[in-house]
């Protein structure tokens, strides 16, 4: 078994009106079976309101199942008293850095996550030391939150999450409110977790060129799952995609046009330095 | 001339430590009908910028011009320049409050005076310049999806006729296809209304394909303001500046290093598309 693995995993949001009548059901996701492996880097990709935050939000048991199961690092999710469990091994970072960030100094704030679990006051610097130097933001330890970047500020907020030391970090779409700069920071520093701590990876975003690193991409429909694969796989299906109100890489879809329009080159390229290749 | 900034230049927190300049000596003019994309790093002033346009913010220093009129005279009526300069903000969808969505649109044009008949005439229309159909009027904007949202919440500054609509990173966080949808309703009010659009982005590739003048801000000055093909020939100087160019303008620079003779003035996949068929026809011919 993978460190999250869910298995025919639905969801129902319920719509109450004010008269007290029989509340609407909303199935949010449906019949979700993922594995994945410890170590990997995933990308879940699909509209707005495709599940996708609803799916995020079950892997650190913010929400749990109303059908299927999940499982974090073996625990499943829906027993109350492994809750505490489940959200140290599956940290999560939301869109907005903003309302994630709560100490006056960047320090204290990466210290709160370790320090409401209970660890010693030696150790809890350790831990902020350490990540802070993990995204690249030790320099601003002592600087307030409000004066940083919004890069920067997401930044802080991984490092936050860092500092609890989880096996997996879900990012739910992360550089949605960032600048160019901002998305490439976050990026690397989400990358560098990855491939230098091991840390899983679950990105979740709207932005296809900050997923084709990933191990494997899964693409949710209507709350459903579907489209799985590695990106390349994922990317040369540029109509299906579209279909599904997504779309690829500019790099993708150039090679695409020019496949149609004749020119001989391979399906799903997914950087410059691919098509070059391809081309000269 | 419809909108003038002559030597602006707004100071946050004057008199005190925290004294900063966030728009410096900036001049501009904006013709009626542009359609303009502005890009910037965050904190770079872009924001401060557009809050001139419509008299949100007084310059310290400088004056700002609507019609040839000094919107800060004496006399001079700020109210009317409001409903003439529209302003999206960011995540607009968050300042809808009404019961459902026609009363929602209504609003503004309410608010400038006019009767419940006529503002709803102009709620409809504008709901129908986004897209938005009659079956919706009368359900909660909560009901509905991110992208209708926003577009509800762009109607109700519509519903208000300005002469100028400036949007505020309009497609954040939405999915591909609610971004193209959102954009091409904007270009499609600006090719039927005559609208003059002030585009705030972070995207390259949206300022690329859509505007026709791209203005650059960096450390609270205008850094560029041409066309975006032009601006984007200064693809290092805006990195720099923690921008860049679209990912197209990369893609052809690498190709003629390569040797194609491809046209590196390409910003879109389309023109790219044409160039690249273009060079490869003459590499078979010769």
């Amino acid at each position: 078994m993978g460190i999250i693995k869910a298995s025919k995993l639905g969801f129902d949001y319920f719509k109450y009106n004010e008269e007290g009548e029989e509340p609407e059901k909303f199935r949010a996701i449906d019949q979700v079976s993922l594995d994945i492996k410890a170590g990997q880097f995933i990308a879940v990709l699909g509209h707005n309101g495709s599940g996708k935050s609803t799916l995020a939000k079950h892997m650190n048991a913010l929400l749990v199942p109303t059908e299927g199961t999940l499982w974090v690092d073996s625990v499943d999710t829906s027993q109350e008293e492994d809750l505490w469990k489940v959200r140290q091994k599956a940290g999560m970072v939301f869109q907005n850095p903003d309302n994630q960030i709560i100490g006056t100094v960047v320090e204290e704030d990466v210290g709160f996550g370790p320090e409401n679990m209970g660890i010693p006051t030696e150790d809890i610097w350790k831990r902020v030391d350490k990540s802070l130097e993990a995204v690249g933001m030790l320099a601003f330890r002592d600087k307030s939150p409000n004066k940083l970047s919004g890069g920067q500020k997401q930044r802080v907020a991984i490092a936050g999450v860092v500092a609890m030391k989880p096996e997996c970090i879900v990012l739910d779409e992360p550089t949605a409110m960032l600048d160019p700069n901002g998305r490439k920071e976050v990026l690397k520093t989400v990358r560098e977790l990855n491939e230098q701590e091991g840390v899983t990876v679950i990105l979740i975003t709207h932005y296809m060129e900050e997923v084709i690193f990933a191990d494997k991409v899964y693409v949710m429909d209507k709350g459903e799952m579907v489209m799985e694969g590695t990106p390349r796989e994922i990317f040369s299906q540029v109509d299906k995609l579209k279909h599904y109100r997504l779309d690829v890489p500019q790099v993708t879809l150039l090679a695409h046009e020019l496949k149609n329009a004749g020119v001989d080159i391979p399906d799903g390229i997914l950087t410059t330095d691919e098509l070059v290749d391809a081309l000269c | 001339m419809l909108i003038e900034l002559k030597d602006v230049t707004y100071t946050y927190s004057v008199g005190t430590v925290y004294e900063v300049n966030a728009l410096e000596h900036a001049n501009l003019s904006i013709e009626e009908g542009q359609f303009i994309g502005i890009i910037g790093h965050t904190g770079s002033g872009k924001s401060t910028l557009i809050q001139h346009f419509n008299g949100l913010v007084q310059p310290t220093s400088g004056q700002v011009l609507y019609e040839g009129q000094d919107i800060w005279g004496e006399g001079y009526n700020l109210r009317a320049l409001r409903s003439n300069v529209g302003l999206v903000f960011q995540y607009p969808e968050h300042q809808l409050f009404e019961v459902d969505i026609l009363s929602d649109v209504c609003f503004g044009p309410k608010n400038q005076g006019l009767n419940k008949a006529e503002a709803e005439e102009r709620a409809r229309e504008a709901l129908t310049h986004v897209g938005i159909g009659e079956e919706l009027y009368h359900k909660s904007p909560f009901e509905l999806s991110g992208g209708q949202k926003r577009r509800v919440a762009i109607a109700g500054v519509l519903a208000m006729n300005p002469k100028v609509l400036i949007l505020d990173e309009p497609t954040a966080g939405l999915d591909p296809k609610g971004r193209d949808e959102i954009l091409d309703q904007i270009k499609y009010l600006h090719d039927t209304r005559g609208i003059t659009i002030l585009l705030v982005s972070h995207s390259m590739e949206d300022v690329a394909r859509y505007a026709e003048r791209l203005i650059v801000m960096n450390d609270a000055k205008v850094a560029f303001d041409d066309t975006p093909k032009a601006v984007f020939a200064h693809y290092k100087e805006l990195e720099i500046m923690g921008l860049a160019a679209p990912q197209i303008t990369y893609i052809m620079h690498a190709l003629k290093r390569k040797g194609l003779a491809v046209d590196t003035a390409a910003t879109t996949v389309e023109e790219a598309k044409k160039s690249i068929l273009d060079a490869l026809a003459d590499r078979r011919k010769a």
